[in-house]
């Protein structure tokens, strides 16, 4: 069997990658797909240590976690969309006051 | 070395590959193509841990809806890649790799002490009940509806509003009805400044 230290040292370099990209990237939707790439990398601890314990909580804990992004990825992307209709760019700097 | 250390080690490889083409790409079309590799792969990975179907809703609702919203707002809203070239923040630039160095150590240096390896399951072929083998559809299911049931509903109850909320933040406004608000608003602030009058 594959040790458990292995997955979860993917997990943590996944998910350094993600915050690395969230600093380096100015583009609203490619910070979007970072954040994502961190909470895939959080499943993948979480399935680890299901299987570790051969208990099923940390497979439904992953379920209720992508709920969580599909619902975030729809009103993340909605909020991206009337942004660029406001100000017709995507960069996050440029989005610095609250009002138009 | 076993056939599973091998595999993980291809897996896990592409994943690393393809999630440094995501954050360092400038297309933010060529991110969503790493992105979607690095989703595969996990669900690969969730196979070699007896999570048959959190893998398949991997596939499906990552890989397939999500993924493609994303590509769907990047060819809506035409983005090109000359949008970078005012950089306001170059110091985070050179703040990333020392932070990325940092937290990896950090976080190697606690791994390294994990000394634990899962035990080998039975098949869930050679058992009468399906059900006490971790992953498996009825496992999953029998769990989520007894124990976990609040939360599911909440789960529900959260993409409900999700689905409300993002068609009212994406719909366009009619003019018609921006002076409408406009004008209740600007009554509602009337009636408010004489019910202070009649305070006074």
């Amino acid at each position: 069997m594959v040790p458990l230290s292995w997955y979860l040292a993917l997990s943590a370099v996944l998910f350094t990658i993600g915050v690395v990209g969230v600093l380096i990237q100015r583009n609203v939707i490619a910070l979007f797909m970072c954040i994502e790439l961190m909470l895939n990398a959080v499943n993948l601890s979480l399935i680890a240590f299901s299987r570790l314990h051969n208990n099923v909580t940390g497979q439904l804990f992953v379920f209720i976690v992508m709920a969580v992004a599909a619902a975030e990825a729809a009103v993340g992307l909605a909020i991206i969309i009337s942004l660029f209709r406001s100000r017709e760019t995507l960069n996050v700097d440029e989005a610095d006051l609250l009002k138009l | 070395m076993e056939i599973a250390h091998i595999l993980f080690l291809g897996l896990a490889a592409l994943a690393v590959v393809a999630a440094f083409n995501v954050i360092l790409q400038r297309n933010p079309i060529y991110s969503a193509i790493g992105l979607i590799i690095v989703l595969c792969s996990l669900a690969a990975l969730f196979l070699t841990l007896n999570a048959q179907f959190i893998s398949a809703m991997q596939i499906i609702v990552y890989a397939g809806a999500i993924m493609v919203l994303f590509v769907f707002v990047i060819m809506l809203l035409n983005v090109r890649a000359e949008e970078t070239k005012t950089d306001k923040q170059k110091y985070l630039k050179w703040l990333a790799a020392p932070l990325f160095l940092a937290l990896l150590a950090e976080v190697m240096a606690v791994v390294r002490y994990v000394n634990l390896t899962p035990q080998p399951l039975p098949s869930a072929n050679n058992v009468s009940d399906p059900r006490t083998v971790l992953g498996t559809v009825e496992n999953v299911a029998y769990g989520m509806f007894t124990d976990y049931v609040i939360p599911f509903e909440a789960a529900s109850v959260l993409i409900l509003m999700a689905i409300v909320g993002s068609m009212l933040l994406a719909r366009r406004e009619k003019q018609e009805d921006v002076e409408r608000i406009e004008k209740a608003l600007a009554g509602q602030q009337e009636e408010e400044k004489i019910e202070e009058e009649v305070a006074v």
